[in-house]
């Protein structure tokens, strides 16, 4: 009876932090909107385009922070076999394909103005590029099989390998321009940034991050009810063969 | 130890190769129409097919390097070969290594063949032969490492076929420009620098082989 009502009690908290969680990022959104549309200056060579790094840096800060928790976690995952690192490595993943699409997608609408193309091979867009696929190839591993323990353990492998090779992706791809031709053009370089321009990208990385605890809480919060109807759904066949 | 039991699979491997032979039997045809088709794609034109030759020689031995490391564990489950494996009193790291020793043999005889079709084919004439076989044994340990890593996961998903080459090509992306570049400049005789590329395809190799030793028992648990 208290087991119950304490879990209830929990349960409630929980979906009270959930709702907090969900209020902090909408206004944080919309303050970032607010500094990065109208507090922060149009860009003195670029104009009004170049707001869109407002949305495309912290998009992509998120991308690579997600992978990193997958990366962690599916390290914790190996280490303990606790099911919830795996939610989290799952969730998170999840959450990084989405910001890794919209990063790449953000810089191709301001590639086409600025540099007068949707897509070079740059290396930071080279190696953003492959890093969607990797993880796009984890969330398949995923899929595999409908084994709980072994899905955890074969997706917590590929989470650690995937993470390990980005940066000698990046080494390679970096040396692979330098070598075909000199220091690109489209390299934008790096301008002093003017303090309320620093702001609003601060303010949007910081309201990014909260939206990313709050996607975090929900799908963890779907992966547990899946879980459970896993269980319940195998329940009855576990009982009539008792 | 460790490679002790490594080289018994290896040869073990190699045995069921060389009685069966998968490699020179369906890679060998199988790269040879690749490249048949790379040449439909981009010639007739000489100097196109002689600029793009170093590519096509890197495709053709990644998508053979695909084949051949999924059917590595392909061999295992025929008659429960793979429990007996497990049941074996050796480490499970030594599976992995000579499973990937295995591999890159396998694919170093078929870059042998596929060299001779593509010098014959495009026309590509090799300064520096020295370095473009180094480059070619580094990176097909690199391609053997991450196949026989992921092998046996592809070897579960055989309704998904598609996951197997999804998962390792972006994962072999290293492999694949370092080679290129590598066998580009060999081939131009560029050989000072050819090296560093070198150096990036050996760190890769030792990364892959290496977090492959540390979690390869994991896939294999159940």
């Amino acid at each position: 009876m208290a087991a119950t009502a304490e879990r209830a009690l929990g349960k409630a908290t929980s979906r009270n932090g959930e709702r907090t969680l969900g209020v902090a990022s909408l206004v944080a959104l919309a303050i970032s909107a607010l500094l990065s549309l109208v507090v922060a200056p149009p860009d003195a060579v670029q104009g009004e385009v170049q707001r869109i790094m407002y949305v495309h840096v912290p998009a992509a800060w998120l991308a690579y922070l997600s992978f990193f928790v997958v990366f962690g976690a599916s390290i914790a995952y190996l280490r303990t076999k606790k099911t919830r690192w795996d939610r989290v490595a799952a969730a998170s993943a999840e959450i990084g394909v989405l910001f890794t699409a919209l990063a790449i997608a953000l810089g191709m609408l301001w590639g086409k103005p600025v540099w007068g193309t949707w897509w070079t091979w740059d290396p930071r867009l080279t190696t953003t590029a492959v890093l969607l696929l990797i993880y796009i190839g984890y969330l398949a591993v995923r899929r595999i099989t409908d084994n709980p323990s072994r899905r955890a353990t074969w997706a917590a492998v590929v989470g650690i390998v995937g993470f390990i090779d980005v940066p000698i992706v990046h080494l390679s791809v970096v040396w692979w321009r330098s070598l075909h031709q000199g220091p690109t053009v489209f390299r934008l370089g790096a301008p002093e940034i003017q303090g309320t321009m620093l702001l609003a990208l601060l303010g949007g990385v910081a309201a990014f991050t909260i939206t990313y605890a709050y996607l975090m809480t929900l799908r963890l919060r779907v992966g547990r009810l899946e879980e459970r109807e896993a269980r319940e759904a195998l329940s009855p066949i576990v009982e009539v063969e008792r | 130890m460790l490679v002790g039991q490594a080289s018994v699979i290896a040869r073990k491997d190699l045995v069921i190769e060389v009685r069966g032979r998968h490699a020179l039997g369906t890679l060998l045809p199988f790269a040879a129409t690749v490249l048949i088709a790379f040449g439909f794609a981009f010639g007739p034109g000489r100097d196109v097919l002689d600029r793009v030759a170093p590519g096509l020689l890197w495709m053709a031995v990644l998508f053979s390097a695909v084949i051949a490391s999924r059917r590595a564990y392909q061999v295992e489950t025929e008659d429960g070969a793979l429990e007996g494996l497990l049941l074996a009193p050796i480490d499970k790291a030594a599976v992995f290594l000579g499973k990937a020793a295995a591999v890159t043999l396998e694919l170093l005889a078929l870059v042998l063949a596929v060299l001779v079709l593509v010098v014959l084919l495009f026309d590509l004439s090799v300064q520096d032969p020295l370095l473009m076989v180094a480059a070619f044994v580094l990176g097909v340990v690199g391609l053997a490492a991450v196949g026989s890593l992921f092998g046996v996961v592809a070897e579960s998903a055989r309704t998904r076929e598609a996951i197997f080459p999804m998962l390792v090509l972006p994962l072999v992306a290293p492999v694949l420009i370092a080679g290129v570049r590598a066998t580009d400049l060999a081939a131009a005789g560029r050989s000072s620098e050819v090296l560093s590329w070198l150096g990036l395809l050996a760190a890769f190799d030792v990364v892959f082989l290496s977090v492959g030793v540390l979690v390869f028992g994991y896939l294999l648990e159940d």
